[in-house]
């Protein structure tokens, strides 16, 4: 086994569920390799909702909270809010959180409370058997868009800019070295972070969207339509040959939520100790 | 007498008093009339014990954050009414399979839909239960005064922690909103209960293994235990479980509690334990029902009130005790027959009528019409 496995895996809990193919190993391997690097395992609490993504975490000897379809992200506020000193990661999928989760998303960038949300975008519900998703390109067929989908992409990354996420980042799993960078700067930065990350899923999005359920095919498409683009300004050209821009796209600093918690709660009980109006 | 103050409060107010006591430090919230004033007090009262409330987007974020704190390592409750109610299930059902202690109060309003918003009704009774998808079960405590919304209180902190289950405390406008004499005692004179937790190394640790009484320890979240823990089926590892493993699970979710009803079923009599005619009520009806009993009596007309104060799991045994011997058995309560339907289930004799006197549509009854059922429909 890969060492960062033998250190980190729950051997108990295996095999993977992952389908031959599947991005999502990749991506355990890049996080756990950022942890590893940081040496932050102690620190982890990680949770996740509905959907193949969701059990990336589950196979990690972490403290996990796996909850409900769309509700991984308030699952991480309950968890942060009682101990900010933890590290808190979400994994989701693009349905699980453009779609049912996409409120919580915005509400939790919005308050720029410090965790991380791994948003893994395979442009389909995959796990439910290849139903349209926020995520899906236009025209596309899956089982529930019989005669082409006929409603716009959400784009992640654009949504938690957008709603106040302070760091924000997109690559595929055709880029583990530029992902682990990704996951050790949001495990790092104090504020909500956003990673999206373009994965391969050859079962369902290879054979609907793409024509092929051939993992070195649909590995091959990530390495061509992902292109590094850093500057906004560039991005509607490149979308527009039905091409994904990457890159870190953002990493600014804004008053963290549970840092101002913390102020708002020690003035006012100097404010009371005072007996004074707070 | 236990050493204390007592305070003219809101029953909604009683509540947080009593919460704070109990050691809630997480509260995830959504404004809704008529729970509204449990958030805001709390907005005021938890920064000032270095705890958070917090207002969430919508219900459902509320509750499962309020699940995230408990596995934070924290108590933790959320309150709302009955369309927060319907949003809130989806993560009550969440607490029950993780196993998550947490406090849940349902200020009822009338329903159905947005219904009546600042009227009382008891429509939730079912949905308290039987809210959420699958089989399961939790506790279900229904307060009748701002006195009882903080007793109900403390009790559902304790037993959510001793079983490690969401309580509900199936409250109603009227008991949120009337102000009253409430006595809150010091808080050595209170008993307090704890999760236990593990102190075994983490290598010898079964998550979901339960101790004698059905109930597994909880370990905190990043306390060494690294624990997995899942919406889904599970075995003791908690690893996706197989057939059997599921089935085991639920079965015992179920008999850690349903086992252990002495510990917290309670139901009460006012009036006459002998009398042969008997209301049967639940929450803020209780009231009016007191009332009605005391009435009666200085008519010469002997009554009895049962007041059911744990409605579920429905203490089957405690009501048949306390309705011995009634020969005409009316249940009062704010909907159309949702009380009436288990006093029905527990009483099966053929020569017994359970009747229903029931008041929907915000209008809460009075003592009077009690007395006048019963002289109309005899």
């Amino acid at each position: 086994m890969n060492p960062l496995g033998e250190k980190y895996l729950r051997k108990d809990f295996l095999p993977f569920l992952f389908c031959p193919g599947c991005g999502d190993g990749m991506i355990v391997q890049a996080f756990l390799q950022a942890v590893d690097d940081l040496g932050c395992v102690d620190d982890l609490a990680l949770t996740a909702g509905i959907g193949c993504s969701a059990w990336i975490g589950v196979y990690m000897h972490v403290d996990i909270l796996k909850v409900l379809h769309g509700r991984a992200i308030p699952a991480a506020i309950g968890i942060k809010a009682t101990n900010p000193s933890r590290k808190v990661v979400t994994f989701t999928g693009d349905g699980d959180c453009l779609a049912i989760g996409g409120n919580h998303l915005l509400h939790a960038a919005r308050r720029n409370i410090d965790m991380t949300v791994v948003m893994v975008n395979n442009q389909i519900y995959a796990m439910t058997g290849g139903q349209v998703a926020p995520s899906t390109v236009v025209g596309s067929k899956t089982q529930t868009t019989p005669y082409g989908n006929i409603e716009k992409q959400l784009d992640g990354c654009k949504v938690a800019i957008a709603a106040g996420a302070t760091m924000v980042s997109r690559w595929s799993t055709a880029q583990p070295k530029q992902l682990t960078r990704a996951f050790k700067k949001a495990l790092n930065h104090k504020g909500f972070s956003f990673i999206e990350i373009m994965s391969q899923c050859p079962v369902q999005t290879g054979r609907y969207l793409l024509g092929s359920s051939s993992p070195q095919f649909n590995f091959q498409w990530l390495k061509d339509h992902c292109v590094k683009e850093e500057d906004p300004s560039k991005w509607a050209e490149i979308e527009a040959q039905g091409k994904i821009p990457v890159g870190d796209f953002l990493q600014i600093e804004q008053p963290e939520f549970m840092e101002e918690v913390a102020r708002m709660n020690q003035r006012v009980k100097e404010a009371q100790a005072k007996g004074g109006d707070r | 007498m236990k050493k204390g103050r007592i305070k003219v409060m809101l029953g909604n107010e009683a509540c947080v008093e009593a919460a704070l006591l109990a050691g809630c430090r997480f509260y995830g919230g959504y404004p809704i009339t008529p729970a509204t004033e449990i958030l805001e007090i709390m907005s005021r009262r938890l920064p000032l014990v270095d705890g958070l409330c917090l207002q969430m987007e919508d219900e459902i974020a509320a509750m499962v954050a309020v699940v995230g704190a408990s596995w934070g390592g924290t108590k933790a409750m959320t309150a709302t009414s009955g369309p927060g109610f319907c949003l809130m299930q989806e993560a009550i059902r969440l607490a029950v399979a993780v196993e998550a202690p947490c406090v849940i109060v349902n200020v009822q309003r009338g329903g159905p839909a947005s219904g009546q918003s600042t009227s009382t009704a008891q429509g939730d009774f079912y949905q308290a239960r039987y809210g959420s998808n699958g089989d399961y079960s939790l506790i279900v405590l229904c307060p009748s005064t701002a006195q009882e919304m903080f007793d109900h209180t403390i009790k559902a902190f304790n037993i959510s922690e001793r079983f490690r289950i969401p309580v509900i405390i199936l409250s109603d406008e009227v008991v949120g909103h009337i102000r009253e004499k409430v006595f809150i005692p010091d808080a050595d004179q209170l008993t307090f209960v704890e999760r236990k937790k593990p102190t075994v190394p983490m290598e010898d640790f079964v998550i979901f293994k339960p101790e004698e009484n059905g109930v597994p320890l909880m370990p905190t979240f990043n306390t060494g235990y690294k624990s997995p823990v899942i919406s889904q089926a599970k075995s003791q590892s908690g690893n996706r479980g197989n057939a059997k493993e599921a089935a085991e699970n639920i079965h015992r979710l179920v008999s850690k509690i349903e086992d252990h009803m002495d510990e917290f079923a309670e139901v009460q009599v006012y009036g006459d334990e002998k009398a042969e005619t008997a209301f049967v009520t639940f929450g803020s009806v209780c009231r009016a029902a007191r009332s009605a009993v005391d009435m009666g009596r200085d008519k010469g007309l002997a009554l009895r009130s049962i007041e059911v104060k744990t409605v579920w799991p429905f203490p089957d045994d405690l009501v048949r005790r306390a309705l011995a011997g009634a020969k005409r058995i009316v249940v009062a309560e704010m909907n159309l027959g949702m009380l009436q339907r288990e006093i029905e289930r527990v009483i099966r004799q053929p020569e017994i009528k359970i009747e229903l006197f029931s008041k929907i549509g915000g209008i809460y009854p009075q003592p009077q019409e009690f007395l006048r059922f019963l002289e109309e429909k005899r």
